[in-house]
């Protein structure tokens, strides 16, 4: 290892957060000259991530198992805070994510926010989403608890300006209050999990933190698990805390909607992994077994709910808490397989989990920019007004296609390798331990498979109404391509999507230091069938897999239809007519299935979670077979809405109610109050 | 654990020309059971001929992905087969994927089919694809989970290797987990392969057809890579029925007879697994697309229980 290497990595960082900072301040100062903030704010974030990625990746290649000594970002006044960051394995991991997407999206914004320019103040939106990504990467870089929940509170009111960006529509402002009142929750919980850290190792030090749960009595361990599982879980949308998820993420502009869905949930899945793996020490058998739990439900319940879905961007927002499922998976499994000591298999699960959450940042934030082509092409978000984009923007068609095949985890896409590791790792799982425990890990695996095929399904409808078909509308109708730099940040995302799915034998060589660090197994070596090119379980002979090699036997038997058409077709013809119609003289957009048609199966056969309303109203002359108008209203309850958080809320405003008898306005009264509460303190001081 | 290439041109052979040749006897079966003359074992390879020759009629609402949607089914159909133990222990591809490719590859090629049915803008295609998604999305837990059963005792995903350990076992039909996920599995491929009672293969009545009303509106040597796609991904997951539950018939050594054996009894065991198709589907009414997920809940509970005595009789 080259000395000069962490100081290198160090000056990248800077450099990268000092650029930031210039893209905050002067798209603020330029918020004026719209055409002018765009540039400066999205060419500062797009070179400070370039200077982050390059920083976080040569520090993972390098494989600095052991952290960079950490060093204060400026000095500070006050006794135990202080701003200091550190670059270790599982934080350069993340990083990593952050300034890959931050690359990808700040060239996306360039044609995206001009959409903005006069409309809208653009310089704000760049200054945020500058500040965001700053956050976010400080985030993943703190040192120290309550530099940790500054930069988590800079990202959390930042995201908060963000999603509130449109605030002149009613729903983007409840969303937002939403958002914010769930986040505050979330980071309640945050601290008071820290200060039970602080309790027992009196500094607020990441590295005094290491290994500390085995020096604290157990209840008091428990409780901060619970406490982090609840504050980090509110922030990656865990069921049932998920419900502002699919409100915030699709009413922000569709670049923050991908940066949200992309990174910021992740942050959560950070501090998870960080606390459960870095901080608590060995841990007992339930706390693996709810995540997984957890994990399990929240992949199933957020791609049924995503099916129920015909708004695009809210669909996308609830694969997010299906994929955070998925990565919970990975985590709960690895928990597990430390407690019963097997360091091997708790790195495979590990490595399953980060790998789909690399994975899920890079087709989410995809999908949800081409989500954002479509709408900046539609102006609506709405599917059923969609319909035959395919040939009115085939660019964007094809690199939504090819991030809703990785998101289906179908081979040979990134999506299918991470899912693959998790289930070798849930597979594996079932020798680990004689109890009946161990049944959970096959019970997993089979619903991850109903997950996958329900995202397939999901996809297959988001995809097939949206791009395929007849236009439904004349919004659909007159959609055109997105501007370059849109499809060129759509780009960098496919081609991403494609390495991670061909080449994952390299990408989890990156993945190395991160394990070491957190189970102190070195994993990627152990990977390999022989060959670089194909993946393996830990246990060679427990499955192997090469998706690059799947690949080019497909392109090798494609030579066969190939063949057979020189064979018998060279002097067919081909000749574009009409679809057959019934009878009917024109075939007609209403005529097509609708996405709510799409998923009325399984609607059905779900019927007892999703509790389906519908409405039907005719109008008729004579006779109910002559009908002249008729309207039709469905929709599906939301349980986790009406049987838990609408209760809550009434609970709330029923308290509050009461609580406000305590404060009615009269001085004296306030007076009694400090009164009793002095005499209340003198009593416990003495 | 090598790729050879003369194992692959080979299987590839086998299951180009087998596959017709499974869904024609099914078909001529079928109708000699229900009394009919039917038509002939080889009609399948006529049809492909002469769909092949054929001029291609494409929708004028179409897109690209229509007429690429054939090629992947008959393509991800083909690897999948690679994948498969069929004449030896030894799959050709094992190397690069076991099941869990194997069925991630075959709902690659029906995500494709599905987006081919919606692209017309037709409603049947419509239709036929939601359907389609719904049911292979019910059958995946049921499917997953014998395939798990299977992969537990055996302790590898690898297909070549399950059939290896079962075969080394000296396994017996009458093992209470695997005589389960057997059970699983056949109603996994009836549900599949679009059989009764959860798909009917000879209808062309809009309200009970599934997986013919995405073809609707393809034809020409389109039309032909689907059928065809479809023929081999019946034949393939046949295939892993019949050697993964009864492996003792595979060629042990590379010699011609040994081959000649292997491959023989291989047909014997696909006919058999056909006559049960057969059987199953004369004797039973198609079912209402609303109790399918019944039918498809009972093999996944088969499957759990199978898994679950693999835990008690160890």
């Amino acid at each position: 290892m080259p000395p000069g290497f962490p100081l290198m990595s160090a000056i990248f960082i800077n450099v990268g957060l000092i650029l930031f900072l210039v893209g905050t301040v002067s798209s603020l100062v330029l918020q004026r000259r719209g055409n002018l903030a765009v540039a400066f704010a999205f060419g500062c974030s797009g070179l400070a991530a370039l200077c982050g990625l390059t920083a976080f990746i040569t520090f993972l290649v390098a494989g600095f198992s052991r952290p960079i000594p950490a060093y204060e970002l400026f000095p500070s006044l006050v006794p135990n805070v202080h701003f200091s960051v550190r670059i270790d394995a599982l934080g350069a991991f993340f990083g990593m994510i952050v300034s890959l997407l931050g690359v990808a999206l700040s060239v996306y914004s360039f044609g995206y926010a001009k959409a903005f320019v006069g409309r809208k103040n653009v310089g704000i939106l760049g200054a945020f989403f500058n500040t965001l990504l700053l956050a976010t990467t400080l985030v993943f870089l703190a040192d120290n608890a309550f530099f940790f929940l500054i930069a988590w509170e800079i990202m959390a009111l930042s995201a908060y300006c963000l999603v509130s960006f449109e605030h002149e529509h009613d729903e983007t402002r409840s969303a937002g209050v939403l958002y914010f009142i769930m986040s505050h929750i979330g980071t309640g919980c945050l601290i008071l999990g820290f200060l039970l850290l602080f309790q027992a190792s009196q500094s607020y030090g990441f590295e005094t933190f290491h290994a500390l749960g085995d020096r604290m009595p157990p209840a008091k361990r428990d409780a901060a698990f619970l406490l982090f599982l609840f504050g980090f879980g509110v922030k990656a949308g865990i069921v049932p805390l998920h419900t502002w998820l699919p409100a915030a993420h699709p009413v922000a502009p569709s670049n923050v909607s991908a940066l949200m869905s992309g990174v910021i949930i992740k942050t959560g899945i950070y501090g998870l992994t960080r606390v459960s793996f870095d901080f608590l020490g060995a841990p007992p058998n339930w706390w693996g077994v709810t995540v997984l739990t957890i994990g399990t439900i929240s992949a199933v319940l957020g791609v049924l709910y995503a099916l129920m879905e015909h708004d695009l961007k809210r669909l996308l927002a609830y694969h997010s808490i299906e994929n955070i499922g998925i990565i919970l998976m990975g985590l709960g499994a690895a928990l597990m397989f430390l407690h019963t000591h097997h360091p091997v298999l708790a790195a495979l699960a590990l490595s399953a989990g980060l790998y789909h959450t690399i994975n899920h940042a890079v087709f989410k934030a995809l999908l949800f920019l081409g989500a954002g082509a479509v709408l900046h092409a539609t102006h609506t978000r709405n599917m059923e007004e969609m319909g035959g984009l395919a040939k009115r923007m085939p660019k964007t068609a094809l690199f939504f296609l090819i991030g809703a095949v990785a998101i289906s985890a179908l081979p040979p896409l990134n999506g299918f390798v991470s899912e693959w590791l998790t289930y070798q790792s849930l597979l594996q799982g079932f020798g680990t331990t004689p109890s009946l425990i161990r049944l959970m890990f096959p019970l997993s695996g089979a619903m991850l498979a109903l997950t996958g095929a329900l995202a397939a399904a999901c996809f297959v409808k988001a995809f097939g109404i949206t791009f395929l078909a007849q236009a439904r509308s004349q919004h659909a109708r007159d959609a055109h391509e997105a501007p370059f730099s849109m499809l060129l940040g759509q780009g960098i995302l496919t081609a991403v999507c494609l390495l991670l799915g061909l080449f994952p034998v390299q990408f989890l060589t990156l993945l190395d230091p991160v394990t070491k660090q957190l189970t102190g197994e070195v994993l990627s070596s152990k990977l390999t069938a022989g060959s670089a090119w194909v993946l393996s379980g830990t246990a060679p002979q427990g499955g192997t897999v090469s998706t690059l090699g799947i690949t080019l036997i497909a392109l090798c038997l494609s030579s066969i239809p190939v063949a057979l058409w020189w064979l018998f077709a060279r002097r067919s013809r081909k000749r574009i007519d009409a679809t057959w119609a019934c009878g009917q003289p024109i075939l007609q957009p209403q005529m097509e299935y609708t996405a709510t048609g799409f998923s009325k199966p399984i609607r059905m056969i779900f019927k007892a979670l999703f509790r389906p309303h519908r409405e039907v109203q005719r109008e008729y002359d004579y006779s109910p077979y002559f009908t002249t108008t008729i309207r039709f209203s469905a929709h599906v309850e939301e349980v986790f809405e009406t049987r838990i958080y609408r209760p809550f809320r009434r609970w709330v405003w029923w308290i509050s109610r009461r609580m406000r008898a305590l404060q009615a306005g009269s001085i004296q009264a306030y007076l009694i109050y400090i009164f009793l509460t002095l005499l209340l303190l003198l009593f416990f001081a003495l | 654990m090598n790729l050879h290439p003369l194992a692959i041109l080979l299987q590839t052979g086998l299951l180009l020309a087998l596959a017709p040749f499974v869904s024609g006897v099914i078909k001529n079966w079928k109708a000699k059971l229900q009394n009919r003359r039917g038509p002939p074992i080889w009609q399948p390879y006529l049809d492909l001929i002469k769909f092949l020759g054929k001029d291609v009629v494409i929708s004028e609402h179409a897109s690209w992905v229509f007429s690429i949607a054939p090629y992947v089914v008959f393509l991800t159909a083909l690897s999948a087969g690679l994948m498969v133990p069929i004449l030896t222990v030894q799959a050709p591809l094992s190397l690069f994927g076991g099941a869990l490719a194997l069925i991630g590859l075959l709902a690659l090629g029906r995500f494709f089919l599905a987006l081919g049915g919606l692209d017309p803008a037709s409603a049947f295609g419509g239709m036929g694809s939601s359907r389609e998604m719904t049911i292979s999305a019910i059958a995946e837990p049921a499917l997953m989970l014998a395939i798990f059963t299977v992969a537990i005792t055996a302790g590898t995903t690898d297909l070549s290797r399950v059939a290896a350990a079962l075969h080394e076992a000296n396994w017996q039909l009458l093992n209470p987990a695997h005589l389960m996920a057997f059970a699983a599995l056949f109603i996994v491929l009836l549900a599949e392969t679009g059989r009764v009672p959860i798909d009917n293969p000879a209808t062309h009545l809009e309200l009970t057809m599934i997986h013919e009303a995405m073809l609707l509106e393809y034809s020409g040597r389109l039309l032909a890579f689907m059928e065809w796609g479809a023929s081999i991904k019946q034949l393939v997951l046949m295939s892993i029925l019949v050697n993964l539950f009864l492996p003792g018939t595979l060629a042990a050594d590379g010699t011609v007879a040994a081959f000649g054996l292997a491959f023989l009894i291989f047909v014997l065991k696909l006919l058999g697994l056909s006559a049960a198709v057969v059987v199953v589907e004369t004797v039973n009414a198609k079912l209402r697309l609303f109790r399918v997920p019944d039918l498809l809940s009972a093999a996944f509970v088969l499957a759990a229980l199978g898994l679950l005595s693999t835990f008690l009789f160890q």
